[in-house]
């Protein structure tokens, strides 16, 4: 409209008076609701801070494990992002590939991987996490279980030769690529043939646990970094601290209860914190938005929660190792724990005086 | 006392250089002025004049609509050319009259004329701030001598001079604190008076150091006056936020500030009351802070209710670069305009004009339930949680999860990765459990 009057100077030129006023139709603005600004944090920046945060202990495992760690690691993205895409694509839903929500899954799965991993291992662990456990679900944002976690649990339960029994300890500290039981494998099995636990826990085998000197899965194995990330991204308020330090703490507590009344059948509870895949759980895995709490007291609740069952399997159950599982049970619960945590509105009148 | 602080809150750039040092200047009446009739909280007021009308400035062009309404008086001396609907800024088209003014502005019989508030009793008082037409000037135009009436058996004991200014961008509180920090304390002592408190607060934010100098000057001499320099954080300046930083005291969840002893008054409203009281001047015109990056020349302006935004836009130079966003007060909680053809109310406390740049358009994604907005709400709400509901139609379950108690700051849909709108979804619940609520009472 605006051009037409425009377009059309001779008549507006003979009588300006009046027209040019209907000719000012003002500029039309783009219009949305409140608020108008917004701090800029998106999706796939928090994607990309955890998959930074997890880089250290990532590099690490190639360090020790050497190339074989780092095929595990690409085969394992690169089928995360062709599920992902194909899921999408088959669903007709937009492809979001770039929120960098499967990669993250797809490095989460590669380090609850032994390095020793065949190659159709991980790609059926990606199609259970992405596909069977994030998809069809919804995608981002709808999957009630962390998916990363599903195909693991999946591999764990049948293919238990493959993810259990093929340890490789690290030939970059002077030992031979040879196949070894975990500390955790070490201390069930003593337990069971010699009645009690045999496990050296002296000085140098606390610091060949910290910085991952053991067998294990690729990312398991350098508390130390993986600590340090937890760090970075408790930092950058990425991750509240609420589900790690309640997640360890319980393990931690827990297990010391149980050495105090007799250590000769339980382990030393620091053992149990820094052996086994506890760190990597409870600081990138526990903490999966999607699948956790989002109240405060929720976060703190689950974390305890994850710990006691994973104590529980640790100590009573049929596997050397129980981070997964509990915090897939943990994950069920949280619709649960989020209803029950609801935050108390700000001025909520306290039931007494309700009740008066 | 001291310095509380309330939960959540986020930290937006505040963008006021743009404006903060600039002094108020008048601008000179347009050619034509688009007056509402509805321009308070609660019952619009109505009109008494026609088309064809002579009316003076100050005249009464709309009576109250009821005990919670205020008139409207003729912001300057001409005539009244039509009667109609217009672009209103909250976004519909709304009943005003179209004045074009004579040029004169020629007061109307007693208007602006200087009186001596010696001897007036409270009730004298309100019933002089009700015909002036003043309402709460920092957005919300609830009518002021309601506020000032407080139902028989509650006390209030402190009154809170709000210039905390906490939406970015926006200065004219600032400017009206530097420039007029006697008129403004004036007007607070008018309502301390009425509502017999003793004690009288200015709360002002810390990033306006010369506010908050000004004023601790200002309130010296007198006695039961303070001045608070808060911390700089959104949205510092709601009410019920700010009376627990300053108080500690919780208003209640549905409450009022009255509940906990407390009124809140707006920097401006206290001082279009000692306008009101002191010279009887209707509230008719108001500082408007037109800027952002948007705009060629920001200014705080001091506009006549009615200027049309394209008017003062033009008064700030017109619009720079590729204007692409206008808002109608702050961009926090402001009201997007569709086109510069609404005009200025009571509460229009700025014109903020974005460019293209700064006005992303999102595509809204699936809540990742990252929690970013349950540790930013203020009200401890689960925004998440609520947004969910919404999207559902479950509007009982958002009710039980207090939605009705959103302040709709927008501090969740700032800080929210999926760029989800959840003011908006808030907005939409709020309005069908109120539906419910009818239908249930």
């Amino acid at each position: 409209m605006e051009e037409n009057m425009e377009g059309k100077p001779g008549p507006a030129a003979e009588k300006p008076a009046p027209k040019p006023k209907k000719a000012e139709v003002g500029p039309r603005f783009v219009v949305s609701s409140s608020p108008h600004m917004h701090d800029g944090r998106t999706v796939a920046q928090i994607m990309r801070l955890v998959l930074i945060a997890l880089a250290p202990a990532a590099l690490f495992s190639i360090y020790i494990f050497g190339l074989d760690a780092l095929r595990v690691i690409l085969i394992s993205i690169a089928s995360a992002k062709i599920f992902e895409a194909i899921s999408q694509k088959v669903m007709k839903r937009p492809i979001t590939l770039r929120d960098g929500s499967a990669a993250l899954t797809g490095l989460l799965l590669a380090m609850n991987l032994p390095s020793t991993s065949p190659w159709w291992l991980i790609v059926v662990g990606n199609f259970f996490a992405i596909v069977i456990a994030k998809q069809l679900y919804g995608g981002l944002g709808y999957n009630p279980f962390n998916p990363a976690l599903v195909g693991r649990v999946v591999l764990l339960i049948s293919f238990p030769v493959h993810m259990t029994a093929r340890w490789v300890t690290n030939s970059r500290f002077g030992t031979d690529a040879v196949t070894a039981a975990t500390p955790l494998t070490q201390m069930k099995e003593s337990l069971a043939t010699l009645g009690h636990i045999d496990i050296a826990f002296g000085r140098e085998q606390i610091f060949d646990l910290l910085i991952g000197n053991r067998a294990g899965c690729l990312g398991e194995t350098s508390i130390v970094l993986l600590a340090l990330g937890g760090i970075f991204l408790i930092w950058k308020r990425v991750i509240s601290y609420r589900i790690p330090v309640m997640f360890i703490g319980a393990v931690w507590a827990m297990t010391g209860i149980f050495h105090l009344i007799d250590p000769a059948h339980y382990a030393d509870p620091s053992f149990h914190i820094i052996t086994g895949g506890l760190f990597l759980g409870a600081i990138f895995m526990a903490t999966d938005y999607v699948t956790s709490p989002v109240t405060r007291k929720g976060m703190l609740i689950f974390g305890a929660g994850c710990g006691v069952i994973t104590v529980l399997i640790r100590l009573w159950g049929a596997y050397p190792e129980g981070v997964s599982f509990a915090i897939l049970l943990m994950n069920a619960a949280t619709p649960l724990i989020d209803r029950y945590t609801k935050p108390k509105v700000f001025g909520a009148v306290d039931s007494k005086k309700a009740a008066a | 006392m001291g310095n509380g602080r309330f939960f959540g809150g986020v930290h937006p750039s505040y963008n006021k250089g743009l404006s903060d040092s600039r002094e108020v200047v008048e601008m000179p009446v347009p050619e034509k002025l688009v007056v509402f009739f509805a321009q308070n909280l609660g019952a619009p007021s109505q009109p008494v004049v026609k088309k064809g009308d002579e009316v003076k400035k100050g005249q009464v062009i709309a009576e109250s609509g009821g005990f919670v309404s205020t008139p409207i008086h003729a912001p300057t001396s001409g005539k009244i050319d039509s009667i109609g609907v217009h672009p209103s800024p909250v976004g519909v088209d709304a009943p005003a009259a179209v004045i074009i003014p004579d040029g004169k502005d020629e007061w109307c019989e007693g208007c602006g004329v200087e009186r001596s508030s010696e001897g007036l009793d409270a009730e004298k008082i309100k019933e002089i701030i009700h015909d002036n037409g003043v309402v709460g000037m920092g957005g919300a135009t609830f009518p002021t001598h309601v506020k000032l009436s407080p139902p028989a058996g509650k006390k209030m004991d402190i009154l809170i001079i709000n210039g905390a200014e906490c939406e970015p961008y926006l200065t004219a509180d600032h400017r009206l604190m530097v420039e007029h920090a006697e008129g403004i304390l004036d007007g607070a002592a008018l309502f301390a008076a009425v509502i017999g408190v003793g004690s009288v607060i200015v709360a002002i934010e810390k990033n306006k150091p010369d506010a908050i100098e000004v004023m601790r000057e200002a309130v010296a001499g007198r006695e039961g006056f303070s001045v608070e320099a808060m911390e700089v954080i959104y949205p510092q300046g709601a009410e019920k936020q700010l009376i627990y930083a300053i108080t500690k005291r919780k208003v209640p969840a549905g409450g009022l500030p009255m509940d906990v002893g407390v009124l809140v008054q707006n920097v401006g409203t206290a001082l279009a009351a000692c306008n009101a009281v002191r010279f009887n001047r209707p509230l008719i015109e108001r500082v408007v802070t037109v800027t952002g990056s948007g705009i060629k020349e920001p200014k705080n302006v001091l506009a006549r209710v009615g200027t049309r935004f394209e008017d003062l836009v033009k008064f700030c130079g017109g619009l720079e670069g590729d204007a692409a966003k206008c808002i109608n007060g702050g961009p926090m909680m402001g009201v997007a305009q569709y086109s510069l053809d609404a005009a200025v109310t009571k509460g229009t406390s700025g014109l903020v004009i974005l460019r293209q740049e700064e006005v992303a358009q999102f595509v809204s994604d699936a809540c990742i339930r990252c929690a970013r907005c349950l540790d930013a709400c203020p009200m401890r709400l689960n925004p998440s949680a609520l947004s969910i509901f919404t999207e559902k139609m479950r509007f009982e379950d958002a009710s039980e999860y207090n939605v009705m108690d959103c302040i709709e700051c927008g501090c969740c849909a700032y800080v929210c990765p999926s760029r989800r709108p959840m003011v908006h979804h808030f907005r939409r619940a709020k309005a069908e459990v109120r539906k419910l609520q009818r239908k249930a009472g």
